[in-house]
């Protein structure tokens, strides 16, 4: 969806301003909602992309005002209410009122360990990879209203393709819940004036990772 | 109570301590449901605190300064070869590491979310998740090197590594002169994290 989370080339930020001696945390009940989020993902409850849809769903001045784990939180009460973990009454009791939905496993303390390496993406190849390393692309012109991962800035924009990272699930039909749908991925990188024009940096390229239904040839 | 029905427009007091409120009411349902144990979210936030941080990548960048081999495995295939020393949890199947030269100055960012290499970094930074590096990396790399204090030569190549799918990178910075003959174990202390990131370089030995 074209909202504010897709911030690639937009101006008006400001600097970027690094805090010195920063902590993991900010406030103990950050780390909660990151362990939360763990917790739930690795019980199978919804995978990472519906979270990040979730947050993108966010009303725009709400996203842009939250601090991180906040926004994790209200994307997190999202997905619980959505996907009938739990129920508006319930979270505003702050107690459950009926037995949960059976949910694939648990995380528990002696599994904590194994669970801290991120899950693989990769999935079985579905078709015959339709590029390769030098080919020129052109990434598609599409707006769809649901999650993508093709920023804007990098839209109707040729580039070449760098390297190949195999089959990955598609974030864009794993967030509207139509499956891993596999697709090959790959890194295809820019001139800065193809994506920002005459006036930009020479020196500068710039690559994103791009599913192969984002991609035609060039 | 999807969350939307509050003005939120800083991140005040009283809307932390209500912050606060919901995640704890949000914890006790998903317990009392038995989504979670909360035991293991004290484990998952310890290990954070105390395991995962930026030492588990300079340990890497270190051992590919001295060791040849492995710094062609990792430019290879970072997964298999930071799995390889056993130093640490399994990094995932998708890590990539992309080197500095004299001619290459490379930045990671995600425009799109905050994706970031945790198993090797720890947890990112609050700047590395903010609008102001989210927007201007891919634009103005040079702009936000000069927030950091860092000047590149005018020719040098900036490539940036736009996150935008399941791949995780990670810069392996160039070694500073005057180092050898130095101990993994020293020159992982020139390593900091931001030179893993790109909007750093690695210390000087002067600077240690």
């Amino acid at each position: 969806m074209d909202g504010v989370h897709d911030m690639g080339g937009m101006d008006g930020f400001g600097k970027v301003v690094a805090e010195q001696n920063e902590p993991p945390f900010h406030a103990p009940w950050e780390g909660r909602v990151l362990a939360m989020q763990r917790a739930m993902g690795y019980a199978g409850a919804w995978h990472i992309d519906h979270s990040r849809f979730a947050q993108e769903k966010l009303p725009p001045a709400t996203y842009l005002t939250v601090s991180y784990y906040h926004r994790w939180a209200l994307a997190m009460e999202s997905n619980v209410l959505e996907r009938g973990y739990a129920t508006p009454d319930e979270l505003k009791a702050g107690h459950a009122k009926t037995a949960g939905k059976n949910l694939p496993r648990k995380l528990t303390p002696d599994v904590v360990g194994a669970s801290l390496s991120r899950a693989s993406f990769y999935r079985p190849q579905q078709g015959p990879q339709k590029f390769k390393p030098g080919d020129r692309v052109r990434t598609k012109n599409i707006h769809p209203a649901t999650h993508t991962r093709l920023p804007r800035y990098a839209r109707d924009k040729v580039g070449v393709v760098e390297l190949c990272h195999g089959c990955h699930m598609f974030p864009d039909s794993v967030a509207t819940d139509r499956g891993d749908n596999p697709q090959w991925l790959y890194t295809v990188v820019f001139e800065s004036r193809e994506l920002w024009g005459p006036d930009a940096d020479p020196t500068l390229k710039i690559s994103i990772d791009a599913f192969e239904p984002y991609l035609d040839p060039a | 109570m999807a969350g939307h029905d509050h003005d939120h427009d800083h991140e005040h007091g009283s809307e932390l301590s209500e912050t606060q409120l919901r995640v704890r009411a949000l914890e006790t349902v998903l317990t009392e449901k038995g989504y979670i144990d909360p035991t293991a979210l004290d484990a998952i936030i310890e290990a954070y605190e105390t395991k995962i941080g930026p030492r588990n990548g300079s340990v890497v960048v270190a051992k590919a300064w001295t060791d040849p081999a492995f710094k062609k495995a990792l430019l290879e295939d970072a997964t298999k070869a930071v799995a390889s020393m056993g130093h640490m949890s399994r990094v995932g199947d998708h890590l990539v590491a992309v080197e500095n030269t004299p001619k290459r100055h490379n930045m990671i960012v995600c425009t799109l979310c905050s994706c970031y290499p945790w198993e090797v970094l720890g947890l990112p930074p609050v700047w590395y998740k903010s609008a102001p590096y989210r927007s201007r990396a891919v634009k103005d790399p040079r702009g936000v090197l000069d927030d950091f204090g860092i000047k590149l030569p005018k020719d040098t190549e900036i490539r940036v590594w736009d996150s935008t799918a399941e791949t995780r990178f990670i810069v392996l910075p160039m070694r500073p002169a005057g180092t050898e003959g130095w101990s993994e174990e020293k020159l992982a202390d020139l390593v900091t994290r931001d030179s893993m990131i790109g909007t750093g370089l690695p210390l000087n030995p002067g600077q240690k």
